[in-house]
């Protein structure tokens, strides 16, 4: 019995000099796609390694709060991954992060985990939404205190 | 086997309160927690209770073969018709009333009412349908089952279906198959602080005006002045939802 149990740890400490090298390969192989605005970035929004671990729990974390509280411009927002990670084709297009190889589909696919997200999210960026203007799309400084209308301030003068 | 034997590990009971503590930290009063998230300053406030947003509708400005707010809606949220229009969705749509007695003809746009004791809430059995602290009633598609109770649950009949699979949606409306769906009143222009609907930007440009959009618990709003001076009606205002569309000479 002693003996097994000695070299059943044999066996796992082969095993793992064997598979430290092969997760180290893994862990340097590419962590964004090429012609995306990722690649030319030096991290995410919090560092690697935590935002491949945890890039789950940042995001179901923060579509409550968007949706059911109405907080909008999160560190954590899925429409901030799209638009840096999905890469563009030889023509500038954009290619969609589910697509084979791409940036959701490599790893998602190597772990056979199928993330729901883009049942209803879009998989490209939206060109269509204008920057500065709706939804989560505006800079801090062009954005108004809730509540204040903005064009009928003028109207209530009158 | 190593837990048998010696005393009692203390890890447990250190790392119990250590989390107690972090918890209590995080609490200011009972109710308010501080997330984390809030934090962030590039974040908006969020939804407020000071405010209850509504509209109101002029059925008299409401102009006979106009589809203006329709496109527009249609156009702001990616809703793309399959070319089937008894299933396809509808957030807004047109409807004409006529009194069969005098042969009088009214016109509105019918849309969610977002009320204040919403029925399609009543009854949905995941609490994906919710009404947000500053009145919008919302669908949270990461809970809706699709089981379509509040469809029928709502008297207004404002809610669609998604029956088919969907991409390239736009970034103001995640949406997909399986999941019902309404009027937004374009909350993410509200949370954008941008204080107007694409209904109502739509109708103003046609040269019609006949829907405002505003603030409900703020006294000086524009709706607030249209509906002390004029007398609007709630439709099936015997149901005491307290809706928060309401419509002028209906």
């Amino acid at each position: 019995m002693r003996s097994s149990l000695i070299s059943n740890r044999r066996l796992i400490i082969l095993l793992a000099g064997l598979v430290t090298p092969a997760m180290q390969v893994l862990g340097e192989s590419a962590y964004v796609t090429e012609n995306s605005k990722a690649a030319s970035l030096e991290s995410c929004v919090a560092p690697t390694d935590d935002m491949r671990r945890n890039h789950m729990d940042f995001l179901r974390h923060g579509r409550d709060d968007t949706v059911r509280d109405g907080v909008r411009g999160l560190e954590y927002s899925l429409a901030g991954c799209i638009d840096c990670h999905a890469s563009t084709d030889a023509a500038g297009k954009a290619v969609s992060v589910v697509g084979k190889g791409e940036f959701c589909q490599a790893c998602h696919g190597y772990v056979a985990v199928s993330p729901a997200c883009f049942q209803c999210h879009r998989t490209t960026p939206d060109s269509t939404a204008e920057r500065g203007s709706l939804g989560y799309r505006f800079d801090a400084d062009s954005r108004h205190p809730i509540g204040r209308p903005v064009d009928r301030e003028t109207d209530h003068e009158q | 086997m190593s837990n048998k034997c010696g005393p009692p590990s203390t890890d447990r009971r250190r790392f119990i309160g250590g989390t107690l503590a972090a918890a209590g930290a995080m609490t200011l009063a009972p109710g308010v927690i501080l997330h984390a998230v809030a934090a962030n300053d590039k974040a908006t406030a969020g939804a407020s209770g000071e405010h209850r947003w509504g509209m109101v509708i002029d059925t008299d400005r409401c102009a006979d073969g106009c589809s203006a707010c329709v496109d527009a809606c249609n156009k702001e949220h990616g809703l793309e018709g399959q070319g089937r229009p008894a299933t396809d969705a509808v957030w807004i749509r047109p409807v004409k009333l006529k009194d069969r007695q005098t042969g009088h003809v009214n016109r509105l746009v019918m849309m969610c009412q977002h009320c204040e004791h919403p029925p399609c809430v009543d009854v949905c059995p995941t609490n994906a349908s919710f009404k947000r602290v500053d009145g919008v009633v919302l669908v949270d598609r990461h809970r809706c089952i699709g089981c379509r109770y509040c469809m029928m649950a709502c008297p207004y009949k404002a809610r669609s279906f998604v029956h088919e699979a969907l991409s390239n949606q736009s970034v103001n409306a995640p949406r997909g198959k399986g999941c019902v769906e309404s009027c937004t009143l374009c909350v993410h222009r509200i949370d954008a602080g941008v204080m107007r609907t694409a209904c109502q930007d739509a109708c103003e440009k046609e040269g019609h005006a006949a829907i405002v959009f505003g603030d409900l618990k703020d006294p000086k709003s524009e709706i607030r002045r249209v509906l002390k001076t004029h007398d609007s009606v709630q439709i099936r205002a015997d149901l005491e939802l307290n809706t928060g569309v309401r419509y002028l000479n209906l």
